[in-house]
């Protein structure tokens, strides 16, 4: 048993904690983290809650393999109702904190009500305890880590919190532990701020213990280690680059939306990808990258660690930030470079750095800014209005923009509501790049189709952690597929939903899937784990955890009409690259894509699927 | 041969598989709070150090302990705890310079690293190579090779 079959509820109205045994039987149905947690979610809040809402909860939740030599074993997510999309919503983070909060002993934390002032969680062991948290509001995740740690006077707290964005309302705030990693999207950092939470500061030092077959658990995980050293994304490119090993790839398949997705290629690729933080500055001699990093247990390392070169005009005078820290992901350079037309390298370091530092997604983030300064150039927004001029390219306004935002002051406060909410208030909602208000990520539906059907039918709303078929349609793992052709995607589409289903409901990180398939993971669950984990067993969990979350959101008013595709990738044809006058063939993937996964023409899992997935 | 636990830390990525190797090799358990080997992360400046036991030729533990619990392995060279013999006092944990040897509440005697009788589990564990167990009398012949590499271009320089 990998479960430590304990979670913890947190009733933040009454100030209680209280210790409840796992249910097993959903256990064995749902695995773990987002299937397990979704799961105990959609049985205790209806679908109709309102995100900000005391109603609404909160659930923190590892999976069997957290904590354990597993590759990647450090992961936990964050589930409850996103208030950017009004969708399920389940962010997933690495770092540390994950393992550490299944090392002291739990599963998962389940958070309702709401505190009537700012609290922190403490959590040592099985001591939980509630704190007032009113002189750490205000602080942003880089001074409560510290504060949190002296306060108990333990350097080894492991600490997750919400920074001013979180506070603030920022309808796509984040969730940061270690300083630097993220429960990134859909504004779960909202909803904490919302409960009044500030901080879960966890020690654990009762470890995972009760492994099935622990001779069998360390044979799998080496050999499955080894599939991942042996592998040239995850045992080359991602440690040597991170994931910005994509950000030439991409844009040479012509599929990198760019300056509000009006364009398909940038020009200033180059000199935000992974080998321009590789190069020596010119300024100090220097490259942007320090190092690489892992999350607990990950012998893959791509995180990237980065230094702002010292005379950049973001930093001067600022030493606060001339020491190192998370650096530029690819979903990140291309939000904050390429979406805003900016090829300012250290500007985006720093952006990103804010992004952390306060807690939010710099996805909707650089997004939404693409969409203010397609807004400007038209002349719908003035420098008057926005505090600066703000054409594309201009890293200063994406900087200014951060600060604002982070800060939650001036016109930050519209930024922080996404793009859908500011391009309607000013009267041009076709110019938000989001489905069922989530901004899209790094990846062109007109360039990668499969990208356009994935998008569409994502159940936290647009997103490429969902079903990354760019594996397939750009790298050809673990299939080559044509990125252009709109034939087979739903089924491809469906597959690579069902297997992440798997892989985030495990404990393990979604990178592993670059050399990883089911069949790796399935021995590593059977060691480790009562129940039937084979390879049948663990397509139908993956469906099943599917369809559970599409019934929410269809519960909670979602219909066929919101997978959709924002009007530009449906009716503006790229304009260069291979896929040069080709738009976002949604309409020929979605009614096989209903099809296939048993579904009616309005996107509702009919009855026999219901009841063959045992929903 | 005697062998050594060589550490790199340059190449140290902070991912805990060696201190989970550790507590599951002694203890059975995932528990990176039972380990003996440590990594340290600097976050300023990110850097990751990983740390343990040296095995002193001659060893402070070994000297102070009053009841001679701490022993030198002849095989390996670790400086070994004989937990029936330890009587928790902690002295050693006061005398050893570096932190290494540490006192478990649980059991009420000290633990520190014992070279896991020649096949240490950290060094097995560690995907980059930043622990290895290699020859004690020529740790430092990576980095003499390296340096030598630079000679060499040199000396192919010169010869132009
Ligand atoms: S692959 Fe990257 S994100 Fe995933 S666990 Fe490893 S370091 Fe973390
Ligand atoms: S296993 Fe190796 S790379 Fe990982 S933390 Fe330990 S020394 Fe560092």
């Amino acid at each position: 048993m990998a479960w430590q079959r304990k979670i913890l509820r947190v009733d933040l109205t009454a100030g209680t904690c209280t210790q409840e045994a796992l249910n097993m039987e959903w256990a064995k149905a749902y695995l773990g983290q987002r299937g397990l947690a979704t799961k105990y979610f959609v049985e205790e809040v209806a679908p109709s809650v309102e995100p900000l809402s005391p109603a609404n909860k909160l659930i923190f939740a590892t999976g069997p393999l957290t904590g354990t030599m597993a590759s990647t074993g450090g992961r936990y997510s964050v589930i409850t109702k996103g208030p950017l999309t009004g969708a399920i919503a389940c962010s997933n983070s690495g770092g540390y904190w994950g393992a550490e909060l299944k090392m002291a002993g739990w599963d998962m934390i389940i958070f309702e009500g709401r505190a009537a002032t700012p609290v922190y969680l403490h959590l040592e062991n099985d001591t939980a305890t509630l704190h007032d948290a009113s002189d750490l509001w205000g602080k942003t995740t880089w001074e409560t880590e510290p504060a949190l740690r002296k306060k108990h006077q333990d350097s080894q707290l492991k600490i997750s919190s919400i920074g001013r964005a979180g506070e603030n309302g920022v309808l796509y705030a984040a969730i940061i532990n270690d300083l630097h990693r993220a429960a990134g999207r859909s504004g779960v950092g909202a909803v904490m701020g919302s409960k009044n939470l500030k901080a879960i500061a966890v020690r654990g030092t009762l470890g995972v213990a009760g492994i099935k077959d622990p001779k069998a658990f360390m044979k799998a995980t080496a050999a499955a280690k080894k599939v991942l050293a042996d592998n040239a994304v995850t045992g080359e490119g991602l440690p040597k680059f991170g994931t910005q090993v994509l950000m030439n790839v991409i844009n040479e398949s012509g599929a990198m939306p760019t300056r509000n997705a009006q364009d398909i290629q940038f020009d200033g690729a180059k000199d935000i990808s992974a080998e321009a933080m590789h190069a020596p500055r010119v300024t100090d001699g220097k490259a942007n990258l320090v190092t690489n990093q892992a999350c607990f247990g990950c012998t893959i390392a791509c995180g990237r660690i980065s230094k702002i070169d010292q005379t950049h005009y973001t930093v001067v005078n600022k030493p606060e930030y001339w020491g190192a820290s998370g650096g530029l992901e690819y979903e990140a350079a291309w939000a904050l470079g390429s979406a805003n037309g900016v090829n300012d390298l250290e500007a985006l370091t720093f952006a990103n750095f804010l992004c952390n530092e306060d807690g939010f997604d710099p996805i909707s983030f650089g997004a939404t800014v693409g969409a203010v300064m397609e807004l400007y150039e038209m002349g719908v927004l003035t420098k008057e209005q926005l505090g600066i001029e703000a054409p594309f390219g201009s890293a200063k306004a994406l900087t200014y923009f951060a600060g604002l935002t982070a800060r939650g002051e001036g016109f930050g406060q519209e930024i922080g509501l996404g793009s859908k909410r500011l391009t309607a208030k000013y009267g041009h909602p076709d110019l938000s790049m989001t489905v069922k208000g989530q901004e899209f990520p790094a990846y062109d539906p007109r360039g990668i189709q499969g990208m356009g059907l994935t998008y569409a039918t994502s159940n936290r709303g647009a997103c490429h952690l969902r079903s990354y078929t760019v594996a397939s349609e750009i790298l050809g793992i673990p299939i080559k597929t044509d990125p252009l052709a709109t034939e087979g995607k739903a089924g491809l589409v469906k597959a690579f939903q069902d297997a992440t289903a798997v892989f985030d409901s495990a404990g393990i990180c979604v990178f592993t899937s670059f050399a990883w398939t089911l069949v790796d993971v399935a021995p590593q669950l059977e060691a480790a784990c009562e129940g039937d984990w084979s390879l049948d067993n663990l397509n139908v969990v993956g469906e099943r955890i599917w369809n559970m979350e599409r019934q929410f959101n269809n519960a909670a008013g979602f219909t066929a009409k919101d997978d959709s595709l924002p009007k530009r990738l449906l009716t503006e044809a790229a304009k260069t690259g291979p896929a040069k006058g080709l738009v976002a063939g949604l309409s020929k993937m979605l009614p096989e894509y209903y099809s296939e996964r048993g579904w009616d023409t309005e996107g509702r899992p009919t009855a026999a699927t219901v009841e063959r997935l045992g929903l | 041969m005697m062998k050594s636990l060589h550490i790199e830390a340059a190449k140290c990525t902070g991912c805990l598989q060696c201190e989970m190797a550790c507590s599951f090799e002694n203890y059975g358990v995932f528990n990176p709070a039972k380990s003996r080997i440590k990594v340290f992360e600097f976050h300023d400046t990110g850097t990751k150090v990983p740390y343990t036991c040296t095995q002193c030729a001659e060893a402070w533990c070994l000297k102070a302990c009053p009841v001679d619990a701490i022993t030198k392995d002849k095989h390996t060279g670790a400086m070994m705890v004989n937990e029936a013999t330890c009587v928790g006092c902690k002295v050693c944990t006061i005398a050893c310079p570096f932190g290494t040897i540490n006192y478990v509440a649980d059991t009420g005697k000290v633990q520190k690293c014992d070279l896991c009788e020649g096949s240490p589990a950290c060094a097995d564990a560690c995907p980059t190579g930043a622990i290895t167990y290699i020859d004690a009398d020529s740790t430092g012949i990576d980095r003499m090779r390296s340096w030598a590499a630079k000679l060499e271009n040199q000396t192919v320089g010169h010869a132009d």
